[in-house]
């Protein structure tokens, strides 16, 4: 397969494949979880100020008092690529056209060069974390093959999208098929690993906040 | 057997079979993974390993599900885990003994009526005020736990004064004096249920308006919290811990104290109260109507960090070595505040604290707060007969 040929594959049957799997993916993780169910709490219930699942949803956003001294780097940094990767995805002028395309929903985007350097500033940011969870012994211990393999699907699609745009290493065409192939990678991935948390997290700070709320605590 | 606090002691690795298994059992490509053999089945080997993690090494304090970014509610989990290792055998022997002696005695230790009619004579006695025993239509029934039975007597006579001075009618009951929930610790729900429905029946039988956990964490959680899901309806009487009794009657003025302890003070926020139960303005409030000098703990109310003994933990022998360590969290904090005594509110987390204090030579008396704000009620004429 030539790289044009490549670059027509993951363009088109690729890109349907991955998003098809994504999809349903999505759609089965999002069933095996809800279906579960959860019982109504009988117990008399107790009312207190910021206590609720949307409080909660919230309130997890930030460290609780104490933790961004205790655990820098992973507040800091976390903080870094998730937004990072926020702005790379969807204020990239390229991949809001890519959206446009399929939903016909538009935005106005950054600058090529803010999402430049957002990408950099994003994949030290996860290098950063990296070498954290390497190094440090507890996070070492709890970190299994998932942990690593996550990072590295995640990686991929923001490293190679640089080296597209800033035509290095390879030719462009090559360069854009690898960044669409690693997306692509990175869909198919996402329903069955810890990166369903893009879907779940919300939910699960939400349940805890509620389910505490009833008891009159704000989580 | 593993010592001291470890890499293994985090809570979420704590969590590993349970998560297996919920990945084998209610995932679809786990249970593909499982038919074709690809994953790792959990063994009982392993949760004989696994019992030192789940049992030794977790209070149930729920700090870990509080600081959580994901919102994973993990002592949940690990309360599940344990309905697990319970029914497969691999509860810890204390615990067991516990359970089992509550089902067949009435209390974890051991504890029958007749102790409990002993210490009503000596509180009668001692204070001149009348224990009233399955009065009827009385409005609160009192709950013991038989820490306070056996080693804490001076509740039961501090709950006859302030109930006297508050001229509120009140009763022990003869078939449910006991308010701890050891199969709660276990993770049993049929025996939680059994030992929860002897109180449901007791206050049922003597038309009660309000039951009183005492000063007990797990007792105020067992009741509060899970005794209405427990027994599948909920009660026809409300639930509350003497905390909240005694800032209700300070509210309502029926609360009359007087004079301050003179010495700095400090209270230690029993996690089953505060983080799991919400009871944490009330203790402040009466704190601050007896204390001149009380002083906070870091990390106080929803925050605060746990005795070491909680979750069945101090009735398991095999969990002592890491609970001493686990203290040293307390006494550090502890020190900074220069605290010479530290007030608590759960008699589970006071003969934790007493040990824990003992063992590092601190010359630091632990008071319950009930017993200390009976001591400052301003005496009225008929109070000693």
């Amino acid at each position: 397969m030539g790289e044009v040929e490549f670059l027509n594959w993951v363009r088109g049957s690729g890109l349907n494949i991955a998003i098809a799997v994504f999809l349903l993916g999505v759609i089965l993780r999002l069933i095996e979880i809800y279906s579960l169910g959860r019982k109504p709490d009988l117990s008399a219930p107790r009312h207190a100020a910021g206590a609720s699942g949307l409080h909660t949803v919230f309130r997890r956003s930030l460290p609780p008092p104490g933790m961004m001294k205790r655990s820098p780097v992973s507040y800091i940094g976390g903080y870094i690529f998730h937004i990072g990767l926020a702005v790379v995805v969807f204020l990239f002028a390229p991949h809001i056209k890519l959206i446009e395309n399929f939903f016909g929903l538009s935005w106005p985007g950054l600058p090529s060069q803010v999402v430049d350097l957002v990408a950099v500033i994003t994949l030290v940011a996860m290098v950063v974390v990296l070498v954290d969870r390497i190094t440090k012994p507890v996070k070492r211990f709890l970190s299994t093959f998932e942990d690593y393999f996550t990072w590295t699907v995640t990686f991929l699609p923001v490293l190679t999208g640089y080296l597209a745009v800033k035509h290095l290493l390879l030719p462009y065409t090559t360069m854009l098929a690898l960044h669409i192939l690693s997306v692509e990678i990175l869909l198919v991935v996402l329903p069955f690993t810890k990166l369903f948390h893009a879907f779940t997290v919300f939910g699960s700070r939400w349940f805890n906040g509620h389910l505490n709320a009833h008891k009159g605590v704000p989580v | 057997m593993r010592r001291g606090l470890s890499v293994l002691h985090r809570a979420i690795h704590k969590l590993e079979p349970l998560r297996r298994i919920y990945e084998q059992e209610y995932t679809l490509l786990g249970r593909l993974a499982k038919m074709v053999g690809l994953s790792k089945p959990v063994t009982d080997d392993e949760l004989e390993e696994w019992k030192e993690l789940v049992y030794n090494s977790c209070t149930l304090c729920a700090r870990c599900s509080l600081v959580c970014p994901v919102g994973n509610d993990i002592v949940y989990m690990v309360r599940k885990f344990r309905e697990g290792m319970a029914v497969s055998g691999h509860a810890p022997e204390g615990l067991i003994g516990a359970v089992t002696r509550t089902i067949e005695i009435g209390s974890p230790m051991g504890v029958r009526l007749p102790a409990v009619q002993a210490q009503m004579r000596h509180v009668q006695d001692e204070t001149g005020i009348e224990i009233p025993l399955d009065k009827e239509g009385a409005e609160y029934l009192v709950m013991l736990s038989s820490m306070e039975i056996m080693n804490f007597p001076e509740y039961l006579s501090a709950i006859a004064k302030i109930m006297k001075q508050a001229g509120k009618t009140w009763t022990l009951c003869s078939t449910a004096f006991e308010a701890t929930n050891a199969g709660i610790q276990i993770g049993v729900s049929d025996l939680a249920k059994v030992i929860v429905k002897r109180i449901v029946d007791g206050a049922e039988r003597l038309k009660v308006k309000t039951v009183i956990s005492p000063e007990c964490g797990h007792a105020y959680t067992a009741l509060r919290w899970d005794g209405a899901n427990l027994i599948g309806r909920p009660f026809t009487f409300k639930v509350l811990h003497i905390l909240e009794v005694l800032d209700e009657f300070r509210a309502q003025g029926l609360l009359k104290t007087e004079g301050f302890e003179t010495a700095k003070m400090t209270f230690h926020d029993p996690c089953q109260l505060v983080r799991r139960g919400g009871v944490i303005e009330q203790p402040r409030n009466l704190m601050k109507m007896v204390v001149k000098d009380f002083v906070e703990m870091e990390d106080p109310g929803k925050y605060n960090w746990c005795c070491g003994g909680g979750g069945g933990v101090s009735a398991n022998e095999e969990a002592e070595q890491l609970r001493l360590e686990a203290f040293k969290i307390k006494k550090r904090q502890l020190e900074n505040t220069g605290a010479k005594t530290l007030v608590t509110a759960c008699a589970n987390c006071r003969i934790t604290l007493e040990e824990g204090l003992e063992h590092n030579q601190m010359d630091i008396p632990v008071v319950g707060l009930t017993e200390m704000i009976a001591e400052h009620l301003v005496e009225t004429p008929s109070a000693k007969s």
